[in-house]
Formats: C-alpha cells, sequence, structure tokens
C-alpha cells in the first residue's frame, strides 16, 4: 500500500479543485488527453508538495496530468496562460490594480546603469521574483520615455535594446563588462527568462488599461505542421524521419506477431517437442511476412508544396527495405523521375538540393500542370502498372485554370491496384479556388495530409499488412 | 530499513550524495514516487541519465534494484514467471506409483516449481526494491498489458496458483526512448518524466561532481564544446556518461587547455560514428582553431 498521505499542513484553499478541473477543461480543449484517474492522481500528488512553490505545484501537476514530451510542451504553455490569467480576471472583477504600487513610483527615479546592475545580479543570484520586480521597474521607466508601440513583442525588444542587454556568446561571458559601462551580456537562457517577465508585465499593463481579457489563443497546430516553407529547421525535419523510421519498423514487428491466419511451423515444432518427450505441446508459428506493396509516388514539387513533398518523398524512401519496389517521380509541368536520387543521396538537404538542380520540371510557366502530368506519367509507366501497385499522388490539386483531365487519372487508377492522394492543405480549402481535388476523388482515396501524425498514420496504413495480400 | 525522504529537498540531497544530480522535475517526481508509490514513465533522448535515475534511487534509498531489460519477443515466462518443467516431470515420475493424480496435480503447481522472474521477484521479496524496467518501448503492445496488473495493484495473477500479491511495495521506474508511442492505459497509471540534456550549468555542475580534479576553465570548456556538438545534426549526440568519460581522459592526459589538435585526438570519446565524426571534426574543430589562432595573436599583440 502506498504510504498514506500525511494530514495535509494546510487545508486546501477554497476553490482550487475548481481550478484544476477548469485547467483540465483547458488541456483537453488544446488535444491533451486528460482522464479522471490523472486529475485524482493530481490531487494526491498535490497533497504532497508545499503549496507555496510555484515551480513544485508546477511540476508535480505536469507528472500527473501531462504523459508524453508533446503534451508536456502544451502543459508549459496552458500551465502559463492559465494561473496568468486567473489572477488577472480575478483582479478585474475586484478593480485591484497595480499601478499605484510604489514600484511604478520608483521607476521614475531609477536610473539605467543601475537598473542593469541590480537586472546582472538577480540573474546571477537565480532570483525570479526580484526579476519580476525588475522587469516593471524597466517598463515603468521607459513608459515615460514615450509611448509603447502597443505591440508586445516589439516593446520587449526596445526595452531590451534601451537597456543595452545583450545575449552574451558562451565563450565572452565576462559579468564584470557592466562595471566598465559596456554592454551587459548574459546568458542566452536568463536574458529569455527576463524577456518572458517582461512580456508578462506589459500584458498585465495592456488587461489594466483595457479592462477585459484579451481572448485566450487555442495553440494551435501549426507547429507541430508539416514543413512548409522551404527555410525550415531540417535537422529537424531528419530527427521526425528517423523517428518514423523507427516507429514504423516496430510497427512491422507487431504485425507479425499475431496468431490469426497462421500456419504450423512443424520443424520448429518437432524440435521444441523434444522438451516434453516428443508430444507437440507446444505449437510454432511460420512468422508472417508484412506486405511489401509495389509504390509508385508522384510528387508536386511546385512552390507551395515542395516542402512537404520532399519530406514525404525522403520517409518514404528512408522505408523502402519495407517496399519490394519502389520509384519517385517529381512534377511541376511535366515529370522526372527521382529514384536514383534518393538512392545516392542520404541527407535530406542534399536531396532537395538535387531535385531543385536536377530535375528540370518546370517547363515555361511554373504552374503545376496536372493533365499534363497524368498523361506523362501513363505514357512511362503503363507496361509496369498492375494490380498489385500501389500509386501515391502528392498534391494540392489545384490546376491553376488548367484542364485536370481525370479521365487519364482514372486510367491510371483502374490499372494500379491501389491510388491515394494526399492533399498537403487542410481539409477546409479543397475544392475552394482552383483546387479540383473533387473530379479526382472519384478515382482514389484522398487524405488530408499536413501534419507528421497525419503522415505516420498514412505510412502505417499503407504498409499495414491485409488480409488476402 | 531503507530510507524514505521527507521532502523534495532531502531526495534532491540524498541523490546528489550518490553521485547524481537531479534537476528540478526529476527531484520531485522521486519524491511523488516515493510518496505516492506510483511508477513513474521516464521517457528522453538516449543518455541523459534514465537508467542511471534508477540505479541512484536505489543506491540512495538504499534498495535493492531489479532491472528488466525489454527486448522485442520479451515474453511474461522471461519477465514475470515460469514453471519448473523438468522439476516438476523429476517430481512426477519419482512419486507415480502410491500417489494419486490429484495430488501431484496440486504438488507441482505450487512455489517449490515456480521460477520467479524479475517483475516477480520484485513485488515478492522481503526486504522492498527498486525496480527498473528499461526500455519498455522496445517491447510489443501485448506486453505492455501484461504489465498493467503489476503497475496498477501490484499483484500478478497466475492461473494455477491464484493471485500473489505484493509483500513489499516497490519504486517502480519505467524508460522508454520514444521511438514508439505507448499506450494510454500504461501512461494513465504512471507518472510522466521527460529528461532532456541538461542545461550548460548543470552539465557543468555533473561533471564537476564527477571529475572533481579537473581544473574549472577546461570543465567549462568541455561543456560548452559538448553542447555545442549536440546541437549539429548528428545520428548519435554525446550522452552526459560521454561527457564524463571525456572529462575523466583529459585528467588522465593532464590537459589544461583544450585546443583543436587535443579536440580532434579525444573527440571519439564523445562522437561514435564515422559521418558524425567527419562533421563534428570540420564545424568544432575549425571553430577551436580559430579561436585558439585568436588568443594567440591577441597574446602577442
Amino acid at each position: 500500500m502506498p504510504p498514506a498521505p500525511q494530514a495535509r499542513a494546510e487545508p486546501a484553499p477554497p476553490g482550487l479543485p475548481a481550478r484544476l478541473l477548469e485547467l483540465a477543461e483547458e488541456l483537453r480543449a488544446e488535444g491533451v488527453a486528460v482522464g479522471t484517474s490523472e486529475l485524482l492522481d493530481a490531487f494526491s500528488a498535490l497533497g504532497e508538495v508545499s503549496w507555496a512553490q510555484r515551480p513544485e505545484v508546477k511540476e508535480a501537476l505536469a507528472a500527473t496530468l501531462a504523459k508524453s514530451s508533446e503534451d508536456r510542451r502544451i502543459f508549459d504553455l496552458v500551465f502559463e496562460r492559465f494561473f496568468f490569467r486567473a489572477p488577472e480576471a480575478e483582479a478585474l472583477e475586484h478593480d485591484i490594480s497595480e499601478q499605484d504600487a510604489e514600484l511604478d513610483a520608483g521607476g521614475a527615479q531609477i536610473d539605467l546603469a543601475q537598473l542593469r546592475e541590480r537586472i546582472a545580479q538577480a540573474i546571477r543570484e537565480g532570483d525570479d521574483a526580484a526579476l519580476r520586480d525588475l522587469a516593471r521597474l524597466a517598463i515603468a521607466a521607459f513608459g515615460r520615455q514615450g509611448e509603447g508601440s502597443g505591440v508586445i513583442g516589439v516593446d520587449v525588444q526596445r526595452i531590451r535594446r534601451a537597456l543595452e542587454l545583450r545575449s552574451g556568446d558562451a565563450r565572452t561571458r565576462e559579468p564584470q563588462a557592466v562595471a566598465r559601462g559596456e554592454a551587459l551580456e548574459l546568458p542566452r537562457e536568463a536574458l529569455r527568462r527576463f524577456e518572458a517577465h517582461l512580456r508578462r508585465e506589459l500584458e498585465r499593463d495592456a488587461i489594466e488599461r483595457a479592462k477585459r481579457l484579451p481572448p485566450s489563443r487555442p495553440l494551435n497546430e501549426l507547429d507541430r505542421a508539416l514543413p512548409s516553407g522551404p527555410l525550415q529547421d531540417l535537422a529537424a525535419v531528419h530527427r521526425v524521419v528517423a523517428q518514423l523510421k523507427r516507429r514504423l519498423a516496430t510497427q512491422g514487428h507487431s504485425a507479425r506477431g499475431r496468431r490469426k491466419h497462421q500456419t504450423v511451423d512443424v520443424r520448429r515444432t518437432m524440435r521444441a517437442s523434444l522438451q516434453t518427450g516428443g508430444v507437440p505441446v507446444v505449437l510454432k508459428w511460420r512468422p508472417r511476412r508484412p506486405r511489401r506493396p509495389e509504390i509508385y509516388v508522384l510528387c508536386d514539387v511546385s512552390t507551395s508544396v515542395t516542402s512537404a513533398s520532399v519530406f514525404f518523398l525522403s520517409v518514404l524512401h528512408a522505408l523502402h527495405d519495407n517496399f519490394r519496389k519502389m520509384r519517385s517521380f517529381v512534377f511541376i509541368e511535366r515529370i522526372s523521375e527521382v529514384t536514383e536520387i534518393f538512392e545516392r543521396e542520404r541527407s535530406f538537404k542534399a536531396v532537395s538540393e538535387a531535385i531543385g538542380r536536377d530535375a528540370g520540371v518546370a517547363d515555361v510557366s511554373g504552374y503545376t500542370d496536372y493533365g499534363r502530368v497524368w498523361t506523362e506519367f501513363i505514357a512511362s509507366v503503363e507496361d509496369d502498372l498492375h494490380p498489385r501497385a500501389t500509386v501515391i499522388v502528392l498534391g494540392d490539386a489545384r490546376t491553376n485554370g488548367r484542364d485536370p483531365r481525370a479521365d487519364v487519372f482514372a486510367q491510371v487508377a483502374e490499372k494500379a491496384g491501389r491510388t491515394f492522394w494526399l492533399n498537403p492543405e487542410p481539409r477546409l480549402y479543397w475544392n475552394y479556388g482552383d483546387s479540383v481535388i473533387a473530379a479526382y476523388e472519384r478515382h482514389c482515396r484522398a487524405f488530408e495530409c499536413w501534419t507528421t501524425g497525419q503522415l505516420e498514420e498514412f505510412v502505417k496504413a499503407l504498409t499495414r499488412t491485409s488480409p488476402g495480400d | 530499513m531503507s530510507a524514505q525522504p521527507e521532502s523534495v529537498a532531502e531526495i534532491s540531497e540524498g541523490l546528489r550524495a550518490v553521485g547524481y544530480l537531479p534537476g528540478q522535475s526529476t527531484a520531485l517526481v522521486s519524491y511523488l514516487a516515493t510518496r505516492l508509490g506510483k511508477p513513474v514513465l521516464v521517457e528522453g533522448p538516449a543518455g541523459v541519465g534514465k537508467t542511471e535515475l534508477a540505479k541512484s534511487l536505489s543506491r540512495y534509498l538504499d534498495r535493492r534494484l531489479v532491472r528488466l531489460q525489454c527486448y522485442e519477443g520479451l515474453d511474461e515466462a522471461k519477465a514475470l514467471y515460469e514453471w519448473n518443467y523438468r522439476k516438476q516431470l523429476l517430481r512426477i515420475q519419482s512419486e507415480s506409483e502410491e500417489a494419486g493424480w490429484s495430488e501431484v496435480q496440486d504438488d507441482i503447481f505450487s512455489d517449490e516449481f515456480l521460477l520467479p522472474r524479475p517483475l516477480m521477484t520484485a513485488i515478492a521479496t522481503e526486504d522492498p526494491v527498486v525496480l527498473l524496467i528499461d526500455e519498455i518501448d522496445k517491447t510489443d503492445q501485448e506486453f505492455e498489458a501484461m504489465l498493467l496488473e503489476l503497475l496498477s495493484d501490484f499483484q500478478i495473477s497466475i492461473p494455477e496458483l491464484g493471485v500473489i500479491e505484493a509483500r513489499t511495495q516497490p519504486v517502480v521506474l519505467l524508460t522508454s526512448n520514444n521511438t514508439r508511442e505507448l499506450t494510454e492505459a500504461l501512461k494513465r497509471r504512471c507518472l510522466y518524466l521527460w529528461l532532456d540534456y541538461p542545461s550548460l550549468e548543470h552539465e557543468l555542475q555533473i561533471v564537476k561532481l564527477h571529475t572533481p580534479e579537473l581544473s574549472d576553465t577546461v570543465a567549462r570548456k568541455l561543456v560548452e564544446i559538448v553542447q555545442m556538438v549536440r546541437d549539429l545534426d548528428l545520428k548519435k549526440p554525446p550522452s552526459i556518461a560521454e561527457s564524463i568519460d571525456w572529462a575523466r581522459a583529459l585528467l588522465l592526459l593532464g590537459a589544461d587547455d583544450i585546443d583543436s589538435d587535443l579536440f580532434l585526438e579525444t573527440m571519439s570519446i564523445i562522437v561514435k560514428h564515422r559521418t558524425d565524426l567527419d562533421t563534428v571534426a570540420e564545424r568544432v574543430g575549425v571553430q577551436l582553431g580559430g579561436l585558439a589562432g585568436a588568443t594567440r595573436s591577441a597574446s602577442t599583440g
């Protein structure tokens, strides 16, 4: 039995369970699965930590409510937002403001050098409360120099620059530089912390001025989305590919472990039976071979969807062991086969560059021409397509007003066993403007595919062993 | 008797005393684990000290560490218990004359013929233990499902024998490299701890804790380089254990500064992939070389 929680040092403040439920509601709204058992755990965990320590309360809640690194990140954001907004709403209700606090009065007299010195000291001592006060002072000190821009991000940077705070280079950190009147160089982390304080205090000011809370923004899914711009962090993309590959590898094995429709491996059963005196007590099964489809991938590489395409291709090529045969094509106005590029190049970056350089798919205008693409595709692979082949198209189905030639696409779909369409746009935008996905959707299964999660689901479905294959 | 921590500060202090420098969340979650008796799921990249945490906890709590290393195809016969069928056969043969079938049957399915495996050992011992289920993500989902009974109720049901309940409550740690999504059911029963690479200052403290003889300047430079290397896109970023190894190696070599030559000679301690070696030599080596040149010209100028 777990040790019974001791009598709590303090009775729970009234309304705390309600607060916690509200927090859980917000977490659920952001897609974190918080169940009743998690909440019960959170309550019992709160009984073990001291109330006065904000970080302890936060960690205790995180340990019980957020159960993956992604959830943890969301939790951090929601926690800050929630416990920042909760007291603010309360303060508004009771019409309390901090404007007349002596801190702000002090801001009028304090001079910059002194302020800088004190910030440096607070950072060195790791004193968060003092930092918060100093952030208020800094805001007050700059408030009288003129109006803020009204955009919090801009104001934060303006104040930071005026204070001459700089993120120090790791090798040349030298806190004594302040004494010599030079710009103050701080460890990057400390500076970020100070900026966070500035931001929060500015937000608080804004709320006090406007007498109402800004609408809470849902943390959108965008930062978990597939890369959409060409300049996104390639290392991060790389990590996602590596992760996907490992996950899919284990997924294949678990499919093999299932014992339905399996045949007995006679030889191994006989060997095992020696342990039981020749009686085959334990049956040994033949391992199941996973489905290894033949795959033809067609990827749009016009600027709007390049990154998603190349990313998708890298994932598939990272998994080429799972397929019997795989050929990749990229297209804009015409198509070009890029299978060898992926065989030759290992790194995502090199592949992107090689495709940009060698493929030569843009002819005149640089706009996608689906009709021509289908015609060229069917001409080049017509003889190879057969019912065991899978065709995957990745594109936004925006024809730029040209003829979609869905009839040619239908021919392709008819010859191939399965045809999938991955659309890197959210379903909301489908069939708006020049998107003609509906014309193609009749002949294939269309998926939306703009987050790594959706991509993973699709690749799983693709490699899953299906009965009757 | 095993120690029972009274506060977060105490467990933090205790772990420090056995050579593990916990971050704030690590100390807090360990504390909650000992107080609430819930298993802890520790996730994070390879080499941030997940396994080490379990070892240190066992040292600090003065409990035996029972370790179950997971791998693909691990089944209950290797994790929970197995019937010692050889002994059962012998038993049947030796007494088949006089004893009736029912007696023998009762007899051969008793404690005596049970081979306890790590999970069973962990709950059946007299003294409480620390149970480490390492790399749970390597097993398949069926195995996870099997763990659920153990993790929530600390009991194991054996069809022939009945339910074996825990005599003592183990502290359970599960580690995962996040190679696959664990099931919701498992996560629900655990506290969650995400361990990431430590911040520069934190890692510096860790390195100093393990190699107190190393001079401050070398230690700081070492940690800065390691952090720089981790920022590169490598196949296998250096772990904390490797930075400690490197610190020890530098100590043995009697280095009083890390210049580019020394770095190139010893970097195989922290970088273990051929392609990674090239990348690191190119990026960090050049930077160090440039730095050394700069300081040299500064000192002459």
